[in-house]
């Protein structure tokens, strides 16, 4: 999705769309995404993605300061998890840039 | 049985409304349905609803700007943590109040638009709006709301398609919404002027099918199918009393727009017990839960899992029994009355009948006259 040069993960800097709402799920124990019509819920790790997802950190960033944090995880499975997870709802328009 | 999470709830709060569209999904006696909620009954309904499950809650009517507590109730939504929606025909809108609604936490407006071209809008609508509505979605934006617009489709604009989506992108929709009519109250009264015709559709079907990957990331394009043209029948409400519920003004819970059609069944209101029991334990809601209900062709049919049997309130309205295999299906025995419908429709009697208090008033007396069927 998307063009791939401004999606790039070194200058792509995405933020949630303002249609879009992360809450905590009291019922489900989980974060979900929230938007007309419909709603996401979200495994363990898309949540810690979104809330650095501010339109100032690159993907890039993003990946680093994930893998930083969790020192115990592949680096190629933590982009690819990124990449993977940004570029689906990307797609469902509830990303900015 | 334990009754699923609801997910969503539609608030009808008042049944009151401007305009007089033709399709109107309030039910043809809405007259007789004055006695509206207080604010306060609809902020316990939504605490309740919340902690039932609910996330997300469409403030509709009627025109829900009719009621002066709106910006109450938003509050109080908000305040749930429920993602709460304007649906709204915005004719009573203006910056002054959009404002207001923002600062109460309001966090997504759905704007109903009749056509792009001002006569023929205006002809649906039944007043003077179509200015007035492009005005309030372009306030929409600029004050910051994420928008979605709601076309009503049918035969008066459905060739109208392609200006449709140009002239939503160009507000800055992030949704379109495409809904073809559905036959219930007001639309069932002027099918035959509203019906499009086979060729419409497949045209219009591929006007859609094409603009889908152009807009994808900036704008969805949600299309709900006409169901009168297809071979098996949509998953109505995703099942009854499944993850959907309507609140009526009144405060009856329904599981959809049209149920009150059926007679025999029981809604509670949010009056007398709490939501949580009605969820729960109504015999309304309870009524078509499941698969036991189903006769055949349903019982035994793969499908079943899929699209439930179809929509219940079409099911009693055409075949006159809610129980029965929605006539919309291919497999139903009764699929003739469908075909009968799309020939009556095709031959037209120019007969309009506007959503206002005096056709309301007319058409409550012939529902308490017994029908032959």
């Amino acid at each position: 999705m998307g063009d791939p040069v401004t999606h790039a993960p070194a200058v792509w800097r995405p933020r949630l769309a303002p249609k879009a709402r992360l809450r905590w799920d009291e019922i489900e124990k989980r974060y979900m995404l929230v938007f007309p019509e419909a709603a996401l819920m979200l495994n363990d790790t898309a949540p810690e993605i979104l809330k650095l997802c501010d339109g100032e950190r690159t993907v890039e960033e993003i990946i680093e300061s994930l893998a930083q944090r969790f020192t115990g995880v592949d680096r190629q499975v933590i982009e690819d998890d990124v990449i993977g997870f940004l570029t689906r709802i990307k797609a469902r328009g509830l990303l900015e840039g | 049985m334990a009754a699923p999470r609801p997910y969503t709830m539609v608030a009808e709060v008042t049944y009151k409304c401007p305009l007089r569209c033709l399709y109107c999904s309030n039910p043809v006696n809405y007259h007789e349905m004055r006695d509206e909620l207080t604010t306060e009954q609809w902020m316990r309904a939504f605490s309740e609803a919340a902690e039932l499950g609910v996330v997300q809650v469409h403030l509709s009517g009627g025109e829900p700007m009719v009621r002066k507590d709106l910006p109450e109730l938003i509050r109080h939504a908000r305040s749930r943590d429920l993602y709460t929606n304007l649906v709204t025909g915005g004719t009573m809108l203006d910056e002054e109040k959009l404002k207001r609604l923002r600062d109460c936490g309001l966090d997504h407006v759905q704007l109903s638009l009749q056509d792009t071209d001002r006569r023929a809008a205006e002809l649906v609508a039944g007043v003077r709006s179509y200015d007035k509505k492009l005005q309030i979605a372009r306030l929409v934006k600029t004050i910051g709301f994420p928008l979605t617009i709601n076309v009503v489709l049918h035969r008066l604009n459905i060739e109208h398609v392609p200006a449709v989506i140009e002239q939503a992108a160009e507000l800055g929709a992030q949704r379109l919404e495409l809904a073809n009519t559905q036959y219930h109250a007001w639309a069932h009264e002027n099918r035959n002027a509203l019906m499009p015709t086979r060729a419409q559709l497949d045209r219009t079907e591929a006007v859609v099918r094409e603009a889908l990957p152009r807009y994808q990331g900036t704008m969805e394009i949600a299309y709900v199918k006409a169901d009168y043209y297809s071979d098996f029948p949509k998953p109505c409400m995703g099942g009854w009393g499944k993850s959907y519920m309507v609140i009526v003004p009144t405060g009856e819970v329904l599981p959809c727009h049209a149920a009150h059609v059926i007679p025999g069944l029981r809604f509670d209101s949010v009056r007398d017990q709490s939501l949580i029991t009605i969820w729960n334990d109504s015999p309304g809601l309870n009524a078509f839960r499941g698969d036991d209900w189903m006769q055949e062709p349903c019982r035994s049919c793969p499908k079943k899992t899929i699209d439930f049997g179809g929509c219940r309130c079409q099911a009693f309205l055409l075949a006159g029994d809610a129980a029965a295999t929605d006539p919309v299906c291919s497999l139903s025995p009764r699929h003739d009355i469908i075909r009968n419908a799309i020939a009556e429709a095709e031959r037209g009697d120019g007969r309009l009948i506007y959503r206002d208090t005096g056709n309301s008033q007319r058409l409550s007396v012939r529902l308490r006259e017994p029908v032959a069927r």
